[in-house]
């Protein structure tokens, strides 16, 4: 497939959804020094599904996402979440906005000075203000029976495993019940049963709260378990943007080689 | 530096030389902006902190935590050094004393010493290298393992909740442990000139404190509060601004804990020269 083709589909995709979207990145740009990284992406989200983006290591997966959040500001193009236009806003209608996104670190950026209970208390505490002690309890040890560790909550970060860890920054990241969640590789480094659960977990947050998710993956399985479209980046654009099947059966060997 | 001819350029007939000294010229310029952006840097991350130190949600819980981490964790280091500072100034000053005839200002001497200058200046120290480093490694590991960035996410503003209050918390613990470590050292005094001669404590605080006025404790308190806000500021600062990579956490620490006792010198020169015009 090559661009055009990719492009007249994209158009395909638009039209038959009429809905407005949640996410619309529009030209966005953005390089660090010399480099460039992105160099003309435009992409929408809509409500309710789950867009899968993928693209190999380097290609700007992890920065498209933060520009999207306002952790790293674009130097050209415009990203609109929720109809506000992120690098225009200021710190308090940011700090609004931001409450309604949820984001998933590649790293999983656990504050390592806190156990996870309190891991997962932070942003309840700030975003959900009016919960009550005992209700805040309650979610906490759902959200931790969801990914399967209710017996780590007193434990600290340093004392999970790579994949535990991985998984109490999901259960962070959705304890608040965010409208647009913002996945980075949500299932890397995690064994193929793990992995199918957080697949099946994505979809349940989806299905429960209708959240509009990113979810950026090199996982195909878990790809092909969550995607409602799928796009591509390569060189710093978007590559390719359709349905899985449309990958599956796509004679690019580019694309043939991330499918197999 | 030689200039290059911009015909040369311009034919395509740039030498390798040429093209090394424009690179040169160009790394250099870059050097002096990276001055110029640094110094901008750190006005726009004191104008933020000042600006959060001021806003409505205080993180008065996270506050006290700095502060027993701060304060209280200093504790035992401060006691060792306060009270060695106290035992080697007497040992030290006491000869010479001794030819002057004059061991009875002994205790006058070494109080005003300590609280004037020494107590300060090597709590400030030390605290520098303990407090500053600490902060600058936490903060750094914090920044680099995108904590700092999940804070931000999570609505909270990272400047507010990590920088202000350890800021705050330093400002008000260091000149804390500054007076117990005058207090030590005068106690140390003490126990110092016991070794030579029988003096009983009270009389030896009687004269000690006799000789110690207002203008003797008061500017230093001052001073050890500004030492406080130096280390806070530049261990947060260097800690908050760390690059990527972990080998950038060793290094906010490190130049954390170097900034951080220069300018303890440099604000005691100011502060010294300052009170003694006022004294005069
Ligand atoms: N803050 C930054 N400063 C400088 N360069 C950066 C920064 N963030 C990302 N980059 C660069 O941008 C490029 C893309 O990084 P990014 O993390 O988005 O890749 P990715 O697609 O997420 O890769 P992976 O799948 O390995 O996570 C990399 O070459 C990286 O070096
Ligand atoms: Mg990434």
């Amino acid at each position: 497939m090559n661009k055009l083709q990719a492009e007249t589909l994209s158009g395909v995709a638009t039209k038959k959804k009429s809905k407005e979207p949640v996410v619309e990145i529009t030209n966005l740009r953005k390089g660090f020094g010399q480099q460039e990284v992105l160099k003309n992406i435009s992409l929408q989200l809509f409500t309710g599904e789950n867009l899968v983006v993928l693209g190999k290591s380097g290609s700007g997966k992890s920065v498209l996402i933060k520009c999207v959040v306002g952790l790293l500001n674009p130097e050209g193009g415009k990203v609109e979440v929720l109809g506000q236009n992120v690098s225009t806003l200021t710190r308090e209608t940011l700090g609004e906005l931001r409450k309604k996104i949820g984001f998933l670190f590649q790293s999983g950026a656990l504050y390592d000075s806190m156990t996870v209970k309190q891991n997962l208390e932070f942003p309840l505490k700030r975003i959900k203000k009016d919960l009550t002690e005992k209700e805040r309890e309650e979610k906490i040890t759902e959200v931790l029976e969801n990914v399967g560790l209710a017996d780590a909550m007193y434990k600290m970060p340093s004392q999970l495993s790579g994949g535990m860890r991985k998984r109490i920054s999901l259960a962070r990241t959705i304890v608040v019940d965010p409208m647009i969640m913002l996945y980075d590789e949500p299932t890397t480094g995690l064994d193929p049963i793990t992995s199918d659960e957080i697949s099946s977990l994505i979809n349940e947050v989806q299905g429960k709260y209708k959240t509009s998710s990113i979810i950026i993956t090199h996982d195909i399985k878990c790809a092909q378990n969550t995607a409602n479209r799928m796009v591509m980046l390569h060189e710093g654009e978007v590559y390719m943007e359709g349905k899985l099947a449309d990958y599956e059966h796509s004679t690019d060997p580019f694309i043939q080689a991330f499918f197999k | 530096m030689k200039k290059i001819d911009p015909a040369f350029k311009i034919k395509g007939f740039a030498t390798k030389q040429s093209v090394r000294l424009s690179e040169k010229t160009l790394a250099k310029t870059e050097k002096a902006g990276n001055y110029l952006t640094d110094l901008a840097d750190v006005v726009l991350f004191l104008g933020k902190v000042f600006r959060e130190t001021f806003s409505r949600d205080f993180e008065f819980k996270e506050f006290l935590r700095q502060c027993f981490q701060i304060g209280y964790k200093s504790l035992p280091l401060i006691s060792i050094t306060g009270a060695i500072m106290g035992i080697v100034l007497t040992i030290q000053s006491r000869p010479v004393l001794v030819n002057f005839g004059a061991v009875t200002l002994l205790p006058g001497m070494v109080a005003i010493s300590l609280i004037r200058e020494m107590g300060p200046v090597i709590t400030g120290l030390i605290c520098a290298g303990k407090i500053g480093s600490g902060m600058g490694a936490e903060l750094g590991s914090m920044k680099v393992t995108e904590q700092i960035d999940a804070m931000e996410v999570s609505s909270t503003n990272p400047i507010r909740f990590l920088v202000v209050t350890r800021i705050l918390a330093a400002t008000l613990m260091i000149p804390l442990l500054i007076l117990y470590a005058d207090a030590l050292g005068i106690f140390g005094s003490w126990a110092g000139a016991n070794l030579k001669g029988d003096v009983s404590f009270v009389l030896f605080f009687s004269q000690a404190f006799s000789h110690v006025t207002f203008m003797d404790l008061f500017p230093a308190v001052i001073k050890s509060f500004f030492f406080g806000a130096v280390i806070g500021t530049v261990g947060c600062y260097q800690g908050y601004n760390a690059g990527r990579g972990t080998e950038s956490v060793g290094k906010a620490a490190n130049s954390a804990v170097v900034l951080a006792s220069l300018l303890v010198i440099i604000v005691d020169v100011v502060a010294v020269q300052i009170t003694d015009m006022l004294r005069s």
